[in-house]
Order: C-alpha cells, then sequence, then structure tokens
C-alpha cells in the first residue's frame, strides 16, 4: 500500500517536471526567435525603457531569491514532515508559535519591501520628473476609436497612426515629448521597447517622454480596452536618423499633391461625404473624425496597422470596411465600381 | 467519535414528495440549507463561465483566428470576469460562510435568517438578470446582447453614446441587486459572530475560519458599497442626464476609476481571506498540530484589512498620476505583501514537524500554498509602480490575477469542498477521483498559468480578441489554451465526483477527518437545529480536549 | 450532547454578548456611511468645475430652519426611546409623533428648495456638474430621510394600536440608532453644500 502510494507519488512528480521543461522550452523558444525583438520589455531601445528594465530585473532578482527560500521550505516540509504509517494514532508535539520567528519572518520583509520601494521610487521619479530638453521633439497624441492621430505643432504636421522619430544621440539628445489627448474613451499609448505605457484619457490630458536610442521600426498598440476594435488599434514608430526625420516632416509639411489625371477620384472623395471625417490639406476636406489622409501613401499600413498599405486593400478598405476591421467606426461607402477605383486611384497619389 | 445529538433518520426525509422538498428548499431561512444553495449556485456559474473562457481560449489559440467576432469576444471577457468574480466567488465564499460559521461558533442559526434568505434571492437576481441581457437588451447595432465593456465598466465607454442600448445596465443593474444582498449577509455574518457564539467562546478562542470571516464582513461593508455608489451614479448619468464621468460636460473618467478600484481592490481580498479561512482550518488538520501563531494569523488578516483599502491606485498605474501618487500606492501595496507574506510562513510553520496526511483536501491546500506565493511575488513586481507600467494592461497581469484567483480561491474551495463535503452530504468525495482531479486541474493551471506571463513581457495587451503574428505570442497562446482545456476536463471529473459520491460515497461519520473544530461534534450532515445543546467551550480546539483529556489546549491558552 | 455539555469548570462570569439588532444596524450604518461618502467626494472633487450655469453661490439659501427641525428630531426620537424603555407608552407616542412631524417638515422644505431651483433657477440634474452632485448628494439623503419616516409611521401605527412597550424597546432603540445617522448625514451634507461648496 505504502509502495503504491509511493510510486504513484512518483510518477505524479515525474509528469510536473516534464510539464515544467516541457515550459521553460516552450518559454525558450519564444524568447529566442528573432521576432520577439519587436515589443520585448527586456530589449529598451529608449531611457525610460532602460530605466524600467534596470528596475525591473533588480526585482526580478529579490524577488526570485524570495521565492527559492520558501520554496525549498515547502517542499522540505513536505518530504521530511510527511505522515508515515509507523506513525499512524500518535499525534506530533502540538506546537502553538514562536514569538522570536515570528518577528524575523516580519521584519526581514519588511526591509525587503523598504529597498523595493526605494528602488522603485528612483525609477518613478527619473522617468516622470525628467526635465524636458531645449531640442525635445513635441507630439500630440490624440486617441480616437479606433486610430492614432499625431500632430507635431512646432512642425506644422498632421498624420495618423504611424509616427516618425528621430534617433536621440545621448550627448546631444533630442528626445519626444508626447501629450496625449482622447477625443472619446480612453486608450493606453504602448510601445513597449520605447516606453512604459501612459493612457490617453478625456478631459485628463497626459505628458510622456521617450529618447529612441536606435533607428529602427518599434511596434506597439493600444492597452485600454476602448471598444470593439481595440485590438486592431496598432501603433508603429519608425525611428530615424535626423537627416531622415527632417525629410520626412518637411514632406508632411507640404499640401497635398495636385495631380490633375486623378480629378475624378478627388471629385468622388468631395462629393461623397469623405470629407466630413477626413482632410487632404490644401483642399476642401478638413475634417477630424477620421485620419488625416494628406499623405496616406507615405504609410506602410492602413486602418491603424489592420493590414498593409496596398491598392488591392485600400479598394478594399474604402469598399467594406467591416472585412479587414468589423466594428471600425467608418462606415461602408457603398461606391459604384468605377467610382471606388477613381477614389483609389486618388489616393494613389497622396504621397 | 459518537456523537450524543439526537439526529433524525433519512429516511424520513427520502419518503417526502419532490414538490415538498422544492418547496423546502426555495423557503428555507436554515443556514445550512442557504450555505448549499449559495455553493450549487456558484458552481453552476462556474461552469457557465468555464465556457466562456474556453471560448475566449479558442480564439486566442491562432493569431487572426475567426471563431467568434469581436463583438461577441468582448461579451465572453465581461461575462467571464462578472460571472466568476460575482456569481461564482462572492457566493461560494458566503455560501461556506453561512454553512460553516454558525456551527463553528456553536449556534443554531445566523442572526438573522429572514435576512439570510433575502440576502441569498437577491444575489440570485443578480446573476438572472446578468444573463438575461442576452435576451433582453434590445437596441442597435452590437448593443442588443450581453455587456461588452469589462468587468470593470470605465468611463467613458459605458456612456450612453459609447454603449447604447441596454446590456450596460444589465450589467449595472444585476451588480447593483447582488451587491446589496452582499451587503445583507455581511451585515448577517458580523451579527452571528458578534451575537451568538457559545459559552466560553471568547473573540481570542473563535476558530479562525470565523475571525476571518468577520474581517471579511467588514471590508464587504466599506467596499461593495463604494461600487453601489458608483454604479447608481452611471445610471442616473445614463438615465437622468447627470454628468458624473460626462467628460465632455467637465466629467471624470478617472473619477470612475478611482471608485471602482476602491471597491475593485478590497473585493480581491474579500475573495481571498475566506480561502485564506479554509487552508487556517484544513493545513492543521491534516499536519496533526495546531495553527502557528493563531493570534499573529489575526492580526495580520485585520492588518490585510485596513491596509488593502489604501493601495487601490496601483490598478491605475499608467493613467498619469504624479510620481509622488505612483510612489504612495507602491508603498502601500507592498506594505500588504506583508502580513499576507506572515500567513504563507505561518502555515509553513504548522506543516514543519507536523505528520502530513496527502488526503485531496491537503493536496489542494499544498497547491494554494505554491501557487499563492508565486502570485504574491508577481504581485510584488505589479506593485511597483516603474515595473507595472509595462506590465500593467498586459498579459502579465491577467496571468497574475488569475494565479490568485484559480490557483488562490479556486484550488481553496476545491480544497473547503472536499473537506467539508462530508459533513455536508455525509458521504465521503471519491479519494480517487479526487487525486485524478488534482493532478489534471494543477497540470492545466500551470501549463496555462505559468506560460501565460511571458505573452505579458513580449508586449501582449490584455481584452485583444485577436493578435498580430510574428511577436512571439502563438505558440504560446496556443500552450496556454491547451492547458484550459485540460482543466475543463478535471472539473468534468470533480462535478462528477460530486454527483456519484451523492449516492454512492462512503458513509462519513461525524469526524472522518479526526478534526477539532465545532461542526465535527454533531452528525453528518447535522439536524437542523446543529446541536442537542449549546456547547460550552474552553480553548481554541474543544474537540482535541475532548479527544486529550489528559493534554487538552486549555492548559495552554 | 452531554459529553460537550461541561467536561470543565464553568465560566464563572455570565456569557453576555451584544444585541444582535444593534450590531446589525451599526453594519448598515458603516456600509450605508460609505455610500455617502462616495457622493460628499464626487460632490466635493466638482466643486466649482462647472463649465457653464449657475453656480451655488447664486442659487443656494441655507436651510437653517429646516435644519434645526431635522437635528430636533434626534433629540426628540432619543427621549422618546428613553420613555419606552421606562414603559411611559403615552410620552413615547407623543415624542415620536412629534420626530415625524419635525422629519416631514424637512422633506416640506427640501421638496419647496428644489421647487425653487427647477422652476427660479432653471437648475437640474442634467444642467452642469454642481446640479449634478447636489441633486444626486441631497436626494439620497432626502430619500434615507423618506425611508426612515415610512418606518417610524408604521411604527407608529402599531403604537396607537396598543403594540408598542416596554418589550419592543430595544428594537425601537435600533430603529432610533438609524434616524440618528440619517441627521449625522445631514449635518456633513450642510457642512458641504451650503458652507464648503459656496
Amino acid at each position: 500500500m505504502q509502495r503504491k502510494e509511493n510510486s504513484v507519488k512518483l510518477s505524479a512528480l515525474f509528469v510536473l517536471t516534464l510539464l515544467f521543461l516541457f515550459m521553460a522550452t516552450a518559454a525558450a523558444a519564444a524568447l529566442a526567435d528573432p521576432s520577439t525583438g519587436l515589443t520585448n520589455i527586456f530589449a529598451p531601445a529608449s531611457t525610460p525603457a532602460k530605466m524600467v528594465a534596470h528596475l525591473s530585473v533588480f526585482v526580478l532578482a529579490i524577488t526570485g531569491v524570495i521565492f527559492v527560500v520558501v520554496f525549498t521550505l515547502l517542499v522540505y516540509s513536505i518530504i521530511k514532515f510527511r505522515g508515515r504509517a509507523v506513525d499512524a494514532g500518535r499525534e506530533p508535539a502540538q506546537v502553538y508559535g514562536s514569538t522570536q520567528i515570528e518577528l524575523a519572518w516580519t521584519i526581514i520583509p519588511i526591509l525587503i519591501v523598504i529597498v523595493l520601494f526605494l528602488a522603485t521610487a528612483r525609477a518613478i521619479h527619473a522617468v516622470q520628473d525628467a526635465p524636458e530638453p531645449a531640442g525635445a521633439i513635441e507630439v500630440t497624441a490624440i486617441g480616437h476609436q479606433f486610430w492614432w492621430e499625431f500632430r507635431y505643432p512646432k512642425l506644422g504636421v498632421v498624420t495618423a497612426n504611424e509616427l516618425h522619430l528621430p534617433v536621440s544621440d545621448p550627448a546631444n539628445p533630442t528626445p519626444t515629448f508626447l501629450t496625449l489627448l482622447s477625443a472619446d474613451t480612453d486608450h493606453s499609448f504602448w510601445i513597449p521597447e520605447l516606453a512604459g505605457k501612459t493612457d490617453l484619457i478625456p478631459n485628463h490630458p497626459n505628458r510622456m517622454w521617450m529618447d529612441p536610442l536606435r533607428t529602427g521600426i518599434f511596434l506597439g498598440q493600444c492597452a485600454q480596452y476602448c471598444g470593439v476594435q481595440h485590438a486592431k488599434m496598432l501603433l508603429r514608430v519608425s525611428v530615424d536618423s535626423p537627416a531622415d526625420f527632417a525629410a520626412w516632416a518637411r514632406g508632411q509639411q507640404q499640401p497635398a499633391v495636385q495631380d490633375a489625371s486623378v480629378a475624378t477620384g478627388r471629385r468622388v472623395f468631395e462629393r461623397n461625404a469623405c470629407m466630413n471625417c477626413h482632410a487632404v490639406a490644401g483642399t476642401n476636406a478638413n475634417g477630424r473624425f477620421g485620419p488625416d489622409l494628406t499623405h496616406l501613401m507615405s504609410r506602410v499600413t492602413i486602418a491603424s496597422g489592420a493590414t498593409t498599405n496596398t491598392p488591392e486593400n485600400l479598394r478594399l478598405w474604402i469598399q467594406d470596411p467591416n472585412a479587414i476591421k468589423p466594428g471600425s467606426l467608418m462606415p461602408a461607402m457603398k461606391l459604384s465600381d468605377s467610382d471606388l477605383d477613381a477614389v483609389v486611384s486618388y489616393m494613389e497619389t497622396l504621397r | 467519535m459518537s456523537s450524543n445529538a439526537i439526529t433524525i433518520p433519512g429516511v424520513q426525509i427520502e419518503d417526502k414528495p419532490w414538490i415538498d422538498i422544492l418547496h423546502e428548499w426555495v423557503t428555507t431561512v436554515d443556514h445550512k440549507c442557504l450555505g448549499v444553495l449559495y455553493i450549487l449556485y456558484a458552481l453552476l456559474f462556474l461552469v457557465v463561465a468555464g465556457v466562456e473562457a474556453l471560448i475566449i481560449r479558442i480564439q486566442l489559440m491562432f493569431p487572426h483566428n475567426h471563431f467568434v467576432s469581436p463583438e461577441v469576444f468582448n461579451r465572453l471577457f465581461t461575462m467571464h470576469g462578472t460571472t466568476m468574480v460575482f456569481f461564482m466567488g462572492m457566493p461560494i465564499l458566503f455560501g461556506f460562510a453561512n454553512y460553516l460559521v454558525p456551527l463553528m461558533i456553536g449556534a443554531r442559526d445566523m442572526a438573522f435568517p429572514r435576512l439570510n434568505a433575502f440576502s441569498f434571492w437577491l444575489s440570485a437576481l443578480g446573476g438572472f438578470l446578468l444573463y438575461f441581457s442576452l435576451v433582453g437588451a434590445n437596441g442597435l447595432y452590437g448593443a442588443g446582447n450581453a455587456p461588452d465593456v469589462g468587468w470593470w465598466a470605465y468611463a467613458p465607454l459605458t456612456a450612453r453614446a459609447f454603449s447604447p442600448g441596454h446590456s450596460t445596465d444589465y450589467w449595472t443593474l444585476a451588480l447593483l441587486v447582488s451587491g446589496f444582498g452582499s451587503i445583507g449577509t455581511a451585515i448577517n455574518i458580523i451579527a452571528t459572530i458578534l451575537c451568538m457564539r457559545c459559552p466560553g467562546m471568547k473573540l481570542s478562542r473563535m476558530p479562525l475560519l470565523a475571525w476571518l470571516n468577520l474581517v471579511m464582513s467588514g471590508m464587504v461593508l466599506i467596499s461593495v458599497s463604494p461600487l453601489s455608489a458608483a454604479q447608481i451614479m452611471l445610471l442616473i448619468d445614463r438615465y437622468l442626464g447627470s454628468h458624473f464621468f460626462d467628460t465632455q460636460a467637465g466629467g471624470s473618467a478617472m473619477l470612475w476609476m478611482h471608485f471602482f478600484w476602491i471597491f475593485g481592490h478590497p473585493e480581491v481580498y474579500i475573495l481571498i481571506i475566506p480561502c485564506f479561512a479554509f487552508m487556517s482550518e484544513i493545513i492543521p488538520v491534516f499536519s496533526r498540530k495546531p495553527i502557528f501563531g493563531y493570534p499573529v494569523m489575526v492580526a495580520a488578516t485585520v492588518c490585510i484589512g485596513f491596509v488593502s483599502m489604501s493601495v487601490w491606485a496601483h490598478h491605475m498605474f499608467s493613467v498619469g498620476m504624479n510620481s509622488y501618487a505612483n510612489s504612495f500606492f507602491t508603498i502601500t501595496t507592498m506594505a500588504v505583501g506583508i502580513p499576507t507574506g506572515i500567513k504563507i510562513f505561518n502555515w509553513l510553520g504548522t506543516m514543519w514537524g507536523g505528520r502530513i496526511q496527502f488526503k485531496v483536501p491537503m493536496l489542494f491546500s499544498i497547491g494554494f500554498l505554491f501557487q499563492f506565493l508565486i502570485a504574491g511575488l508577481t504581485g510584488v513586481m505589479l506593485g511597483s509602480a516603474a515595473f507595472a507600467s509595462q506590465l500593467t494592461l498586459s498579459y502579465f497581469v491577467v496571468a497574475h490575477f488569475h494565479y490568485t484567483l484559480v490557483g488562490g480561491v479556486v484550488f481553496g474551495v476545491f480544497a473547503a469542498i472536499y473537506y467539508w463535503y462530508p459533513k455536508i452530504t455525509g458521504r465521503m468525495l471519491n479519494e480517487t477521483l479526487g487525486k485524478l482531479h488534482f493532478w489534471l486541474f494543477l497540470i492545466g493551471f500551470h501549463l496555462t498559468f505559468d506560460l501565460m506571463h511571458i505573452p505579458g513581457l513580449l508586449g501582449m495587451p490584455r481584452r485583444i480578441y485577436t493578435y498580430e503574428p510574428g511577436r512571439g505570442w502563438a505558440t504560446l497562446n496556443l500552450l496556454i489554451s491547451v492547458g484550459g482545456f485540460i482543466q475543463a476536463i478535471a472539473v468534468v471529473i470533480f462535478v462528477a465526483n460530486l454527483v456519484i459520491s451523492y449516492f454512492k460515497g462512503k458513509k462519513a461519520g461525524n469526524d472522518p477527518w479526526d478534526a477539532w473544530t465545532l461542526e465535527w461534534s454533531t452528525s453528518s450532515p447535522p439536524p437542523a437545529y446543529n446541536f442537542a445543546s449549546i456547547p460550552v467551550v474552553a480553548s481554541r480546539r474543544p474537540l482535541w480536549d475532548l479527544k486529550h483529556p489528559e493534554d487538552p489546549d486549555s492548559q495552554y491558552e | 450532547m452531554s459529553a460537550m455539555a461541561n467536561p470543565f469548570p464553568q465560566t464563572s462570569a455570565t456569557w453576555s454578548l451584544p444585541y444582535r439588532g444593534k450590531v446589525a444596524m451599526a453594519g448598515l450604518i458603516i456600509a450605508e456611511s460609505a455610500i455617502f461618502t462616495i457622493f460628499v467626494v464626487a460632490y466635493l472633487f466638482y466643486a466649482g468645475k462647472s463649465l457653464t450655469g449657475p453656480t451655488p453661490r447664486e442659487v443656494l439659501e441655507t436651510p437653517i430652519f429646516y435644519t434645526i427641525c431635522l437635528l430636533s428630531s434626534s433629540l426628540t426620537i432619543h427621549f422618546a426611546a428613553k420613555s419606552l424603555a421606562r414603559d411611559r407608552v403615552g410620552a413615547f407616542l407623543g415624542l415620536w409623533v412629534l420626530t415625524i412631524v419635525l422629519g416631514g417638515t424637512f422633506m416640506y422644505g427640501t421638496g419647496q428648495e428644489w421647487h425653487r431651483l427647477i422652476y427660479e433657477h432653471g437648475l437640474t440634474i442634467s444642467t452642469n456638474l454642481f446640479g449634478t452632485t447636489y441633486y444626486s448628494l441631497v436626494g439620497l439623503h432626502a430619500f434615507h430621510v423618506t425611508a426612515g419616516l415610512v418606518i417610524l409611521c408604521l411604527v407608529a401605527i402599531f403604537a396607537v394600536a396598543g403594540r408598542v412597550r416596554v418589550e419592543q424597546s430595544r428594537r425601537v432603540e435600533v430603529l432610533s440608532m438609524y434616524w440618528h445617522f440619517v441627521d449625522a448625514v445631514w449635518v456633513v451634507v450642510f457642512t458641504v453644500v451650503y458652507v464648503l461648496g459656496r
């Protein structure tokens, strides 16, 4: 009976060990995959993200030690003090407690908490109360259901969903400071490799900053449930060299390209209520409900990252947004095929 | 141990026509029947909300999956969270409190039996209202259905502009009604414990289960009321045109968050403290030693009760509070981990030097200890505001709170069911099926919730009906979903065990576990009047004193 | 269970525990206080933040007389309960009815004030943040006064029928606890709305 119980316990332990090994492998595989470098909080590429990552490693180390100690004691107690058949009928010593032990395991955790708190407070202050240097880029981000509006007030740029930022040289920092607003419900701006997340709350402006330390593409998405298409309110940040950023900004500052060959398409756009929601700089269209389309073709994706910016996708999006992003607030415009082709051709000229 | 209680022969009850039995159950004011009603009601919703979780997990198995639409997914996670917290967690814990507290303090019933019944039926009405929304809520697109605003129902998403139709109103009303039921039961528990203890049972001799339910009930009074207040405000915003959370009129979305979390954080302690109570009763019995540090356990729980009222904004670390506020909530959140840790150490101290019996209740309790340790440590990580700015609103948090709620509350509830089922029904649950349930559920739980931390660290936010490929989330989500199904199989085995053992289980007798508190002194199930004569006690373990007259606890206390 | 009944020496003191009615009412008062606290916090948070519409200073008139009525009703109910404890049923009934009259007068005053605010100043719950927080806070209190008055009237009916004697004095005391709570809340609401909020 004892032997059978022991063998059951051993096989259970064996299964558990296998399970944990399996999970560890899966985890390692996931972490080692190069694509996981896109939104990994432990691959920080900006000062606030680095400050948080360093603090995180410290907290993980301390909690890791606590875990190992208590885990070991628990396992030891289960093994050492398991009831054996020979003990049946006899009760062990009935110990009620021990003041010294209670004091010890009260005071040590208090000390640990103090250490963790001080480290955290330092990081909080460093991230939240950082002064804004003179060369900082100012961006105003306005959250909408289900897209991002970006304005660069000092540069006169208005765009949507895809952010371009200059890389910041630590010797001569050009961080980006964002003012976060919302036009409707709560949203949250999260690019894990560049900064911790900050919410966009209507009637409650927030500030955050990031100084990307290398060029590249950084991804993220809305992190506060904002409605039906919260899942597809994606973010794409392109960190450019200062020269590339300046070139991009200059391009964005221009009014829309006026291409006479797509005049039909432009008329479709202007006559079919598109301009009630969308703006195209230098034309009559200045709606604010939907994204600014002046330089639509400078973006890699459409529908806030829901799909890539190709003529086919654009056509499908205008024809039936629910096919790409069901529940998005863009209505199906019910255009005829010829009107649809015309307006897509017009859009294709908005570089 | 033989009981001198006068028991009613079971045969009499079985001969009654079923309609009379139904009538008895529907009109009962007996704390034991109401306790069973609460527990059965909660188990029903455990299955319903569990199915909702499985559908969520199927949808998330692959990126860009189309198993359910985004609208349905958003309703599913809203209903899953709301159901599990309010119509599984609260009722099952109130059910155990109802059943056990009078028995453990030597009373014949709760202080207010009719209020008890009224509170139960209010809670039941709440659950019914929430699910009636599936048929009742009519309105414009996407609104003719279950609520889809998340279980926290953040403003202004809940305003008429963004949530037309009545689904949000069903959420609000269901919780308002069941909230009043919870307050009623809490008042009842407090009055019972303070006013109905048997002679000799000073507060310092009360079982820890009674103490912890006292603290929990006090917390319910102070923290469910803010939710009720906020929900009244939401209702009048939606129907009388008031502006509490109307940001266009100068109202504040943050105000809802503060009010909700002033409820929401103590609520999770309200859910876990009764499970701490179960641990404090079960671990000593299966270690064959008294609980280590009884006074410290009481003090730590009272401490948790107070400090937990000061930590709420750690759920709001991303909303842009200033650095002083964030630091304040960091220190309070970490501080509340100290008494919680002390409790874990005391349970360890109870097992230390004991003779541990690995019966099913003890297996679930040991699982609880490991899991609550981990959950507490991930809680410390989330309590560090700067670290939390990355972790919050991601799957790391989802993993953390499922670790506490499934790894803690559900494991604790399973332990309690295996431990007290013999008392409630008079029959033992099958030990083999129980062990199978335990191991399967443990494996499924860890596969799902250990791995779930990682997508969070890799940037996966919560409440998304689908996700992008190429972020490293896909394989992990697949494995997480598989774990969910393993847990489901375990729960099926559990339900089968409950049913089969009711008819075929071994007869339990008064005291199958050789335990020490008063409920084991009467028959299984107890008679309607609980005890033939009200007991008089002289220590914390009256049955130990009787079984060991040569070495009673009363000599040492 | 005779084996359980008394194997150890009896506790020498008699075993007495608090009256459950009072404990339960204390619990209810605690829960209700939490609800009122949230509405008070909302009132204070939104003070001065209305974007439009009448301000408190422009439209509020301090209800001194009606406040005195309500606060006096605490005194009358206190003495009513005391009288009943001494089985002086006549004094009890008189003071009890006086409590109801004073409470009713207070409700009349609230109604009159709301009528003036709505029809003369155009302030409703949907006008602005002040309207929202004012009507909800004062209204919640008025609702509790009304509920209290209904119960007090019920007791008065039973008393007139001769059914309320000294045996019911504990229960009457519990009700008077509720009434004192309602008055205490009014002190807070009065301070917040008519003193601080202006």
